[in-house]
């Protein structure tokens, strides 16, 4: 019966898209595994994985953007920012650090309001915010430097049993992104949204008020993935992070997540953010140049997005058999 | 949404939003000379004439894409002019022989990733944010691979033409001034340019009223990428040789001149003329920054809050 | 007092206009508790409108609202009051029972999702016995038959109390035989329990097998109003009818025979072929949403897609009904969006010519009568009627020799409506043919032939002397197949 061949379709597609996270990072680790059998230990995972963490509080940010249809090309300059702000303020001056970060929440919270009360294209705005946030952090930081305080560095340097800080932390990002956006009953409304705004705001729910929360969850994410990243790094950057904000879309994306209909995954996107960090090791253990790596980058959220275009068209072709 | 005349000088203005960008560049003008202590007044037109050509050529390119309907935003621009600075010169090689076949390389190299663009949000269903943007990566990545440490300096020809003044007016400001002519003609009088307002303002019925709109799409994307290609030949001509990073402030740069200068975010009208304005504009306002002592951050800073000022006020979407 | 507690719904004296439409003239409505009301009419009788007003989505100009005696204010819902419309109110993306929880605010807390799950599946079994449906299955997987059945379901659950007024507004339309005998049968349960119902339905034979009371608008107004006891189905359609025929407009067709333009195969659920020839007016009938418009757009689509059932020997050019949906290029002036689909042969060299342009649009604006002083004027400052006329001049000043009209005198006042009949007539005549869709019986009297359309299919062709609104409305609400 045709209508039920369509759904089938729907449900194969839907179960590729679950496996491709997974399969491209185990596909990944076992090549890098070939390569190179040494990696397999704790000090191996540790190098490959040590910038995980930061990528993957980003991607967080991104993912409750896009739950919304909505796009954040301003992430990678507001991590950049923390990672200043937490260099130079923090440590000498906690209270006033602590401010600005809220600051910078508060500036999310802001452009979701605006986005959403007056219906602009979160794209071009989100792209003139990327420069607010630059703007001020060159301002705060015009060359590399600052220090992180030494709580953050010390805690990014724990060594954790059995695993890496990294992986253990990743693991808890996605449980309890997982336990917030997929599994509670407010997340399921925010989900909702992004599926059919207008049927959530016939039941009731103020669209605006959403909006904002999502927003301002996502600075959130932003602030502490600067914090972990400035941990890592120690020192604080206006342009470490600007390759975050592809890095976060491909992650969302590579894990099945969609640009519309409220369709994301928090667990294939951490698995897609960690998919990533090893494909850039990868490629530094493969010698590629730093200059073909960021075209290596593109290529793969091309290859992403294809393989998906093919599962669609599977799922579309399995419907009319 | 009538048009309600308002009366006077208001009314008019009103009516042209592209006026807003010239009477802020002049505003501006003002307030950098006024900082300079009343001088260099003639010398900062003619820079300003000489800078804001480049955009000029790269924002009509985005403001053609734009104009195609929300969603629609070229983020390979950037990485198209490193790619057509380095080729330019590659192909050129120094000699005045080799300036046209230098410049139709760049220009075909830029159309050739518009069509790659289309090829991703065609054929691979990408939406055109993020194919543009993954397209820019890769062409950056070719650009660096074979512009990196190239040493060549554009024929002498070409970098004269580059320097050149006609009666005080450079001679870079009159080709932009072409292009934004030759534009103007295409969107109005073309039935391919009147396509592109149409299927901004609404492809379903632009589809409906016979419009091809995938062809017509097809052509926006390699125009744009082709301005780009141009401009990226004419910036290593105008800097003695490429550099890879001359096109990263185009990604910013395009975007606020097409919003700034009055061009519709949702798409549907284009403002030729303001892109002109708005790209003196966005010069003036650095030189007044850097006379004021500013330094890089509160441009960046300035420009982003500009942006979203111009658009939370002109931008609210149509339903 | 005792009047207003055994009422479920009291609607009085509504009055709502849409500019020159007057949609409701007047109609009162009275639901009582324990008993279901049928509501039934032809295209553009107002039962959209009316149910509009009592979901609050749309503020009456005249008239008030009350539910379970409470009145209720203009744009609000009562809280007891439920309404499942034709589009779809569903979250594709989430499961069924998380988009019970969309509705439900009170579900919150530890153990939310097995209490949604619990209040979906109670309320399922009640309605569809054996719908096999589990709360974790994703709306958007489902067909379209099943995510009705789970938005009709939704609409009774409840966390504790009832709701007390549910609206179904061709709840069956896609349910199978054996889900439709499930609702049918719950329906009955429900007001017997003492909720209300109000059942909007084009398939009579359901209306009268469960409706208490029957209503039958007709032109924004109540015309028939008792208990369904001893009510036909023939009773129905010819109280949906006009009780005297209007005067009707002769239509002379040329004798010999034309070559024939357009033909349409049957599609995949049967039916008949239409076929359309030179200089015709061929009208396409029938309820609203059953298949005349994707056949339109089949035809238009036609060259491109190389569709094998679609012939067609000549440039085909529409003419939309939702002109802000499918028509008006919003920021454009009158010339613009009048000329737009002539561009080519406006052309001097490889540009265009302003005068030549703007004669055209003049040609027009004077052909069609357009009340404007200058075609240049945006073409949103024109009235709606207006509108509608400049996107017929837009199909009729192209070179399509194959005018397809996807109901596009909805909402315009009938003076405009008058001048494009004659012009109408005028272009058949010099050798135009035009398929025509349309909600209005009096417009079929403009047709040479009518084909009409029921769910999906094309049921019936009636010529020209043969086209009678009791006609038309007998093959519009044919008897239901076996699903």
């Amino acid at each position: 019966m045709q209508p039920d061949a369509a759904a089938r379709g729907r449900r194969l597609a839907g179960v590729l898209r679950a496996a491709l996270p997974a399969l491209a990072f185990a596909l990944l680790l076992g090549t890098i595994f070939a390569q190179q059998p040494r990696a397999m230990s704790y000090l191996g995972l540790n190098l490959l994985l040590n910038l995980a963490l930061p990528v993957v509080l980003a991607t967080m940010a991104q993912m409750l953007v896009i739950t919304l249809g909505d796009l954040d090309l301003s992430i990678g300059a507001f991590v950049s920012l923390v990672t200043c702000i937490g260099g130079t303020v923090l440590p000498s001056q906690p209270v006033l650090g602590v401010a600005l970060l809220l600051a910078g929440i508060g500036g999310y919270a802001a452009t979701g309001a605006l986005i959403g009360a007056r219906t602009l294209p979160a794209i071009v705005v989100t792209l003139g915010l990327s420069f607010v946030w630059l703007g001020l952090a060159v301002i705060l930081l015009p060359t590399p430097g600052g220090l992180a305080p030494g709580w953050l560095s010390g805690l990014m340097r724990t060594r954790t049993p059995v695993m890496p800080l990294a992986l253990w932390a990743s693991i808890g990002v996605a449980l309890v992104v997982h336990l917030a956006l997929m599994r509670s009953a407010y997340g399921t409304v925010v989900r909702g949204m992004g599926g059919n705004p207008r049927a959530v705001a016939r039941a009731g729910w103020s669209l605006l008020r959403l909006r904002v929360a999502v927003y301002a969850l996502a600075g959130v994410f932003g602030v502490l993935s600067g914090l972990a990243l400035l941990g890592l790094t120690t020192s604080g950057d206006a342009n470490l992070a600007g390759r975050y904000t592809l890095l976060s879309i491909a992650a969302v994306i590579l894990g099945g997540g969609e640009f519309t209909g409220g369709r994301v995954s928090p667990s294939g996107a951490v698995l897609g953010a960690l998919t990533l960090t090893l494909a850039a090791s990868l490629l530094t253990f493969l010698n590629i140049p730093p200059d073909w790596q960021i075209g290596v980058q593109g290529g793969i959220l091309i290859a992403v997005l294809g393989l998906r275009a093919v599962i669609e068209r599977i799922g579309r072709a399995e419907a009319l058999a | 949404m009538t048009a309600v005349g308002r009366g006077g000088l208001v009314g008019r203005l009103a009516a042209r939003p592209w006026a807003y960008s010239y009477i802020a560049a002049a505003l501006t003008w003002v307030a950098t000379v006024a900082l300079n202590g009343g001088a260099g007044g003639g010398a900062l037109i003619g820079a300003a004439l000489a800078f804001s050509a480049f955009a000029v050529l790269a924002a009509l390119g985005q403001m053609l894409v734009i104009t195609l309907g929300p969603g629609n935003v070229d983020l390979s621009i950037p990485s198209t002019i490193a790619l057509s600075s380095a080729l330019s010169m590659l192909v050129m090689n120094e000699q005045a022989t080799m300036i046209l076949p230098g410049l139709l390389a760049a220009v075909g190299a830029g159309m050739a990733v518009g069509l790659f663009n289309v090829a991703l949000i065609r054929l691979l269903r990408i939406p055109p944010i993020i194919a543009t943007l993954s397209a820019g990566l890769v062409v950056l990545s070719v650009a660096i691979s074979f512009g990196r440490g190239l040493k060549i300096k554009p024929p002498p020809a070409f970098a004269d033409f580059a320097a050149a003044r006609l009666l005080g007016v450079p001679a870079l400001a009159l080709v932009a001034v072409a292009a934004m002519v030759i534009a103007a003609v295409v969107l109005d009088r073309t039935v391919t340019g009147r396509a592109v307002a149409a299927i901004g303002q609404n492809a379903r019925a632009a589809g409906f009223a016979g419009i091809p709109v995938e062809r017509v799409r097809m052509a926006v994307y390699a125009a744009s990428a082709g301005l780009a290609g141009l401009t990226g030949a004419l910036l290593a001509g105008f800097s003695g040789g490429n550099s890879l990073d001359q096109g990263e402030e185009y990604l910013l740069l395009t975007i606020a001149v097409v919003v700034i200068g009055g061009t519709d975010v949702g798409g549907g009208r284009a403002s030729v003329a303001g892109v002109g304005g708005a790209a003196l504009f966005m010069f003036l306002l650095v030189a007044m920054l850097n006379t004021a002592g500013a330094g890089p951050g509160p441009r960046m800073l300035l420009t982003g809050l500009i942006i979203i000022a111009v658009i939370a006020t002109a931008g609210e979407a149509r339903a | 007092m005792t009047l207003a507690l055994s009422e479920a719904v009291r609607l009085s004296g509504i009055r709502k206009s849409f500019g020159a439409v007057h949609a409701l003239g007047g109609v009162d409505l009275r639901v009582g508790r324990g008993a279901c009301l049928g509501l039934v009419g032809h295209n553009g009788a107002g039962k959209s409108t009316l149910m509009g007003v009592l979901a609050g989505t749309l503020a009456a100009d005249a008239g008030s609202v009350q539910v379970l005696g409470q009145d209720v204010l203009p744009g609000a819902r009562h809280p007891g009051l439920r309404c499942v419309f034709q589009e779809g109110s569903l979250c594709p993306n989430l499961t069924i029972a998380e988009n019970a929880r969309v509705v439900h605010r009170d579900i919150l807390g530890l153990g939310w999702r097995r209490r949604a799950g619990a209040v979906m599946a109670a309320a399922l079994d009640a309605v569809f016995p054996g719908h096999g449906l589990r709360g974790d299955q994703v709306v958007g997987d489902l067909s379209i038959g099943r995510r009705q059945m789970v938005e009709i379901a939704r609409a009774f659950s409840h966390t504790g109390v009832p709701p007390a007024v549910v609206v179904l507004d061709e709840p069956t339309s896609s349910l199978d035989g054996h889900a439709a005998a499930g609702l049918l049968a719950w329906v009955r349960r429900f007001v017997g329990e003492g909720g209300a119902v109000v059942f909007i339905s084009h398939k009579l034979q359901e209306v009268l097998a469960i409706a208490d009371q029957v209503v039958v608008m007709r032109d924004g107004r109540v015309v028939l109003d008792r208990p369904g006891a001893g009510m036909t189905r023939d009773g129905l359609v010819a109280a949906m009818g006009h009780a005297d025929p209007p005067a009707r407009g002769q239509r002379v067709r040329g004798g010999t025979s034309r070559p024939v333009q357009v033909e349409a195969g049957p599609t995949a659920t049967g039916g008949i072929a239409l076929t359309a020839q030179q200089g015709e007016v061929v009208g396409l009938a029938g309820l609203a949403g059953h298949g005349q418009t994707r056949l339109l757009q089949r035809v238009l689509a036609a060259p491109a897609r190389r569709d094998p059932a679609i012939r067609l020997s000549a440039a085909a050019a529409l003419v939309p009904g939702d002109r802000g949906a499918d028509g008006v290029f919003p920021l454009w002036s009158i010339a613009r969006n009048m000329t737009v689909r002539a561009l080519a042969g406006l052309r001097s060299g490889p540009l265009l010519d302003p005068a030549r342009e703007r004669a055209l649009a003049d040609a027009w604006r004077t052909r069609m009568g357009l009340v404007t002083p200058d075609v240049g004027n945006p073409i949103l400052s024109l009235s709606g009627g207006n509108q509608q006329k400049a996107l017929f001049a837009r199909a009729l000043a192209s070179d399509a020799g194959v005018v397809l009209m996807d109901d596009p005198m909805r909402g315009v006042d009938v003076g405009t409506k008058q001048e494009v009949y004659t012009l109408i007539a005028a272009e058949a005549a010099a050798g135009r043919t035009f398929l025509w869709y349309t909600t209005e019986f009096d417009e079929l009297l403009h047709c040479d032939r009518v084909f009409v359309f029921r769910d999906g299919r094309i049921t019936g062709m009636l010529e020209a002397n043969g086209v009678t609104e009791d006609a038309v409305l007998r093959l519009s609400f044919a008897d239901q197949d076996a699903a």
